[in-house]
C-alpha cells in the first residue's frame, strides 16, 4: 500500500484532523477565518499557476478535499515573502503551513510531477545533499533537460553566450560535471541529515499520539 | 406672580461685545424701540457683579422679565438662571460678532442684526411669562413591569435596589423567561472560552425573595389609563380577578420569540425531527444534563451536527426576517461547544454567511475553533432527509461550489428573534408610503392582543419603528419610546442577547426613574428635562380638528366627552408640535408660542427695496441647529449678516403663519433648519422634524398664491455636525436671494 492509501485509510473522512497532525504547523489551520487577506496580499495571486489562494486552501482542507489539496500546484508557488504572516489577523503562520502542506504531498508521493518549484527543489536537495555542496554546472543542466533532451540543448544554446563568459572569467569549470568538489566531512552531513530525519519523526509520532 | 410686568434688559460689553459693536446705541434699541421698563449695559453681565446687578433690580426695581443681550441662550445657563422670572436671550455673541468679520466695512451690517437682536428679544420677552410648571403631578412611585425574563427581573431588582416598588407582571406561570430554557449563556467574563451558567435561577431567586417587588403570575395587563406619575393599571389574573395598582412609570419587557422555524420547511424543519431550532437544541441540552445528546428522532447520540445561520434571517426576498438578530452566530458557537466539550469527536460544523460575534464574542469564536468546531463560509439551500441523516445542501462561497455537500445527524437552524410588541398602532392609520421599503411577508404581523392597554386616543401599545420592534430614539435616546413614562427593554426593542438585556434594562430603569421624579415635579422629561412650561389651551377658541391629537408624537393628548383636546401635561415632552399643528393657534406654552416667534418676526427692522440689504429668518431646531449654528460662531466660521435666526423647539412646532408673517412683512427668504426625518430620524421628537415638513410641503401653494418664487421658503436638513457646512448653507442661500431680488412685499 502507498504511503499516499495508508494516510488516508487512517485518517478515514478527516483530512483536517490528518494535517493537524501530519503537516508542520498544520494545527493552525483551523484557526482560520476566512478574511482573505492572504489571498489579498500574495504577490503571486492572479499568477496561472496559483489555482487556490491560501484562505482557499484551508476552506478545502476542511470541507475534507484530500486530493484536490495535496495534488494543487498552489502550495508550491509560494515565495516565502511573508505578507501572509504579517497581515492575518489571526496570527496564522501561513508561509509555513503553505511549505508543510507541499512537503507532506512530496512526502506521499502525489504532489505534481513536474511542477517546476518542486521539480528545482528536489534538484536542488539531491544536488547538495550527495557531496555537501551544490554543485552549480550540473544543477543548472539539471533545469535545462527538465523537460526532454531536445528543449534541454535549446536551452543551452541559449544560454551560451552567458556560459562562454562565465568560462572566460573563471567562474565556470567544465570538469565539475565529472563529480565536482565535496566538502571536508561528506559522511558527517549524511549522518547528520539521518539525525534530523529521526528527530522529525520522533516529533511527529508525539503529535499524532498527543 | 406679581400682576404688573415690568421688563428690564441687560446689555453685556464683556466678550468683545463692547469693542465691536455700539453697546450705547443697543441700550438706546431696547428702551426706544424695544420699549423696555429699564434697559442698562455692564461690563461684564455673567460675573458675580453683573448677576448682583440683575437680582438688585427683581428685588428692588420690580422686574418680572429679563431680556439679557449677551452670549447664546445655550451658553452660561447657570450664571443666568432666574426660575422666578421670564428670560430672554439675544444672542450677540455667537450670533453676532462671532461670525462677522472685525473690519470697518461690516461694522455697519454687524451692529444692525446686533440691534435687531435686541429688537427681537424684547418683542419675544413681552410675550413671555415664566413657567408655573404642571400641577397636574403624580404620586406614585411604583414601577410596573412588564414580562418577568431576564429584563424584566433585572428592571425590577435594580429599580428595587434605587428604593422603589414594583410590581411585576409575568404572563406564564413562572419567571425566567426565554433564558431558564437554556442550557448554558454566552460567557460575559474572562476568558470568554466556555458556555457559562445563566443565572437565571439566582436572578428568580432575588425577585422572590425581594419584599420591594409584587409578583403577579399568570397575569396580563388588562387596562393602563393615565399619565407618568399616576398611571392606573388593572392587572388581570388567569383566575378572572383584576388587581388595580397606582404606578408612576412602566417597563415593558416583554422580549421576542424565535422565528417559526415551520416556514421554512425548505430546511427540513417539520419534515424530520432531526431538524431543530436554536431553543429545540437548549432543550436537547437540558435533557442530555451534560451528557451525549441524543437525536430526536431514534434516541441515539448525535455524531455530527450542522448549524445552519441565518436561517430565515437577513432574507432579501421579503418571505422572512429581513434584519439580523445578532446573537446568534455567539448561540450557535455555544451550542457547537456543547457537543464538543461533551466529546470532541463529534464533528460540528457551522454553516455561515458572515459571522458576527459581537461583544468579546471573537474569543469565544477562537476558543471554539481551537476546541475543532468548523466553521464553512456558505448558504444552505436545502436539508433533505437522506435515511438515517440529513443532507445539508449548501453554497460554498470561498470555494465557490454551489453543490456542496454536508451529511449529518442533527441540523440546528439559527432563526433569529421576532418581537413581543403587542399591536402596532400605526399599522391601520398609516398608508403605505411611497417608495418606502416594507418588509414584505416577513414583516411582522400585527398581533391581536395589546400588551399595555393602554387608554391613549393614539392607541393601546407602543408605536413600532419597523419589523414590530418598539420606536426609540436610537443615537441620542434608547430607552425612550414614543410613550412618555414607559420604556421598552431587551429584544423587544432591537434584538440582542443576555448580556445586552441585562445592560439596557438597567439603564432603562434609571430612566424611568428619572420619569418618575420629574412627573412628581411637573417637569419635563428629556430632551426639554426639567422644562417647566407645558401646552396650554385656549378652548373656547377650538375647532376640534384633532390635529393636535392625532399628530402629538408622544400620544399626550386625549379627546374629553365632548370632543376637546384633553392635555395629559406629564406625557408631554413640550415639544410643540400640536402648537404647530393648530390651524387656529389655540395652543401655546408660557415661554414659547405662536406670539414669541410671531412677534420676534414682526420685530425685526425690514430696510427697504432699494438698500441691497435683504432680510432672511431662519427658524433652526435648537437640538441640532442652532447649537450648530453655536458651534459655527464658536470657531468664527463667518455667515452673511443678512440672516435674522430665531431658535425653534422643534421644526413640528413651527406654525405656518409664521412664514406667511415674515413673508407679508417683506423678508426676502425664509430657511429653516431641521434634523433629518424618515427611516433613519434624528429628530429628537422622533415625529416633529417629520409632521413639521409635511407641513411645510403646503407651503408652495401660498407662495404662489403670493406670487412669490418657491425658492423663497428653503427646507434644510442639519445635523448637530454641520458646524462648516451650515454656514456655506446660509451665505449660498443669501446669494440666491441676491438672484433672485428683493421681495416685492417691502413697500407694503
Amino acid at each position: 500500500m502507498s504511503a499516499n492509501a495508508q494516510m488516508a485509510t487512517k485518517y478515514k473522512n478527516s483530512f483536517l484532523k490528518e494535517v493537524e497532525e501530519q503537516v508542520e504547523m498544520g494545527e493552525w489551520v483551523k484557526m482560520c477565518m476566512q478574511c482573505g487577506v492572504c489571498s489579498g496580499s500574495c504577490p503571486t495571486n492572479f499568477h496561472p499557476g496559483w489555482e487556490h489562494p491560501p484562505q482557499e486552501i484551508f476552506m478545502m482542507i476542511r470541507a475534507g478535499k484530500r486530493e484536490e489539496v495535496l495534488t494543487s500546484p498552489s502550495m508550491w508557488m509560494c515565495t516565502s515573502c511573508y505578507n501572509c504572516i504579517v497581515r492575518c489577523p489571526r496570527k496564522l503562520p501561513i508561509t509555513h503551513i503553505m511549505h508543510g502542506l507541499a512537503n507532506y504531498a512530496h512526502r506521499l508521493g502525489v504532489a505534481p510531477k513536474m511542477q517546476p518549484t518542486r521539480h528545482f527543489a528536489k534538484l536542488f536537495w539531491n544536488n547538495c545533499v550527495h557531496t555537501g555542496r551544490v554543485n552549480e554546472l550540473k544543477l543548472s543542466m539539471g533545469l535545462y533537460f527538465k523537460d526532454g533532451f531536445s528543449q534541454g540543448i535549446k536551452n543551452g544554446m541559449a544560454m551560451k553566450d552567458v556560459a562562454l563568459g562565465l568560462l572566460k572569467a573563471k567562474r565556470l569549470n567544465p570538469f565539475e560535471l565529472f563529480g565536482g568538489h565535496k566538502c571536508k566531512d561528506q559522511n558527517g552531513i549524511h549522518a547528520m541529515l539521518k539525525k534530523a530525519r529521526e528527530l522529525e519523526e520522533k516529533r511527529k509520532a508525539l503529535k499524532a499520539a498527543a | 406672580m406679581s400682576a404688573e410686568k415690568k421688563v428690564a434688559a441687560y446689555i453685556c460689553k464683556g466678550c468683545g461685545l463692547g469693542d465691536r459693536l455700539d453697546t450705547d446705541a443697543l441700550v438706546n434699541v431696547a428702551q426706544k424701540e424695544g420699549k423696555v421698563q429699564l434697559a442698562r449695559s455692564h461690563d461684564f453681565l455673567c460675573s458675580a457683579e453683573g448677576i448682583g446687578l440683575i437680582k438688585n433690580d427683581v428685588a428692588s426695581e420690580g422686574v418680572t422679565h429679563i431680556m439679557i443681550g449677551a452670549c447664546s441662550r445655550r451658553a452660561k445657563t447657570e450664571a443666568f438662571y432666574f426660575p422666578q422670572n421670564a428670560v430672554a436671550r439675544a444672542n450677540l455673541r455667537e450670533g453676532v460678532i462671532w461670525i462677522r468679520p472685525d473690519t470697518e466695512e461690516a461694522r455697519e451690517t454687524t451692529q444692525e442684526m446686533a440691534e435687531d437682536y435686541i429688537r427681537m428679544g424684547c418683542a419675544e420677552i413681552k410675550a413671555m411669562s415664566a413657567p408655573a410648571g404642571n400641577p397636574n403631578t403624580g404620586s406614585s412611585r411604583a414601577l410596573l413591569v412588564v414580562g418577568g425574563g431576564v429584563s424584566g427581573m433585572t428592571a425590577a431588582l435594580e429599580a428595587s435596589r434605587t428604593g422603589y416598588p414594583v410590581v411585576l407582571v409575568e404572563k406564564s406561570g413562572h419567571l425566567g423567561g426565554w433564558a431558564a430554557k437554556l442550557w448554558k449563556r454566552i460567557p460575559v467574563h474572562e476568558p470568554f472560552k466556555a458556555p457559562a451558567d445563566t443565572g437565571v435561577t439566582d436572578l428568580v431567586a432575588q425577585v422572590q425573595a425581594d419584599p420591594n417587588i409584587k409578583v403577579y403570575l399568570n397575569a396580563t395587563v388588562a387596562k393602563t389609563d393615565g399619565a407618568p406619575g399616576r398611571f392606573e393599571v388593572q392587572i388581570a389574573t388567569e383566575s378572572g380577578s383584576v388587581a388595580s395598582e397606582d404606578i408612576g412609570a412602566i417597563i415593558q419587557a416583554t422580549g421576542a420569540e424565535p422565528y417559526d422555524a415551520n416556514k421554512l420547511p425548505e430546511l427540513g424543519y417539520g419534515k424530520s425531527a432531526d431538524v431543530v431550532d436554536q431553543a429545540g437544541l437548549e432543550a436537547l441540552a437540558r435533557a442530555a444534563n451534560g451528557g451525549p445528546m441524543l437525536k430526536p428522532s431514534n434516541g441515539r447520540p448525535v455524531r455530527s451536527v450542522a448549524f445552519v445561520q441565518c436561517a430565515g434571517q437577513r432574507d432579501a426576498s421579503g418571505q422572512h426576517l429581513s434584519y439580523c438578530s445578532g446573537y446568534c452566530c455567539n448561540a450557535s458557537i455555544k451550542q457547537a461547544m456543547y457537543f464538543k466539550d461533551n466529546n470532541p469527536e463529534i464533528d460540528t460544523t457551522i454553516l455561515f454567511t458572515d459571522l458576527r460575534t459581537p461583544g468579546n464574542g471573537e474569543d469565544f469564536y477562537r476558543s471554539a475553533q481551537e476546541k475543532g468546531v468548523v466553521f464553512s463560509k456558505g448558504k444552505v439551500a436545502s436539508v433533505s432527509p437522506a435515511g438515517d441523516t440529513l443532507t445539508v445542501n449548501f453554497h460554498d462561497l470561498i470555494l465557490d461550489d454551489k453543490e456542496a455537500k454536508l451529511e449529518v445527524d442533527l441540523v440546528v437552524l439559527a432563526t433569529g428573534q421576532v418581537p413581543n410588541s403587542g399591536v402596532n398602532i400605526e399599522a391601520q392609520s398609516k398608508p403605505q408610503a411611497e417608495g418606502q421599503e416594507e418588509g414584505g411577508a416577513a414583516e411582522v404581523e400585527a398581533k391581536p392582543i395589546s400588551i399595555l392597554n393602554l387608554q391613549y386616543r393614539q392607541g393601546p401599545d407602543v408605536p413600532q419603528l419597523k419589523w414590530g420592534f418598539t420606536d426609540s430614539h436610537f443615537i441620542c435616546f434608547p430607552y425612550e419610546t414614543r410613550r412618555t413614562g414607559i420604556y421598552t427593554v431587551g429584544p423587544v426593542r432591537r434584538p440582542m442577547d443576555l448580556a445586552q438585556a441585562r445592560e439596557d434594562a438597567t439603564g432603562a430603569t434609571l430612566k424611568a426613574i428619572q420619569a418618575i421624579e420629574n412627573a412628581h415635579l411637573g417637569r419635563a422629561a428629556h430632551p426639554r428635562s426639567g422644562d417647566l412650561s407645558f401646552p396650554k389651551v385656549r378652548l373656547e377658541g377650538c375647532t376640534q380638528c384633532k390635529r393636535c391629537t392625532v399628530e402629538c408624537p408622544f400620544g399626550a393628548i386625549d379627546e374629553d366627552e365632548k370632543r376637546f383636546p384633553m392635555f395629559n401635561e406629564s406625557r408631554c415632552r413640550r415639544c410643540g408640535t400640536c402648537m404647530g399643528a393648530c390651524p387656529v393657534r389655540v395652543i401655546s406654552f408660557e415661554n414659547y408660542s405662536v406670539d414669541t416667534v410671531g412677534s420676534q418676526i414682526k420685530a425685526v427692522d425690514i430696510p427697504d427695496e432699494f438698500s441691497e440689504k435683504p432680510r432672511i429668518l431662519i427658524l433652526a431646531c435648537e437640538n441640532d441647529a442652532y447649537p450648530a449654528l453655536d458651534m459655527a460662531g464658536m470657531k468664527h466660521n463667518e455667515y452673511s449678516a443678512f440672516v435674522r435666526i430665531i431658535p425653534v423647539r422643534c421644526l413640528g412646532s413651527v406654525n405656518t403663519i409664521w412664514i406667511t408673517d415674515a413673508l407679508n412683512a417683506g423678508y426676502d427668504g425664509v430657511m429653516l433648519m431641521g434634523c433629518k426625518h424618515g427611516e433613519n430620524y434624528q429628530c429628537h421628537f422622533v415625529k416633529g422634524s417629520e409632521l413639521g415638513r409635511y407641513r411645510l410641503s403646503k407651503i408652495d401653494d401660498t407662495l404662489k398664491n403670493l406670487n412669490l418664487e418657491t425658492d423663497r421658503v428653503r427646507d434644510l436638513e442639519v445635523a448637530i455636525t454641520d458646524i462648516e457646512h451650515v454656514p456655506a448653507m446660509i451665505n449660498q442661500y443669501a446669494d440666491r436671494i441676491v438672484e433672485m431680488g428683493m421681495s416685492p412685499f417691502k413697500s407694503f
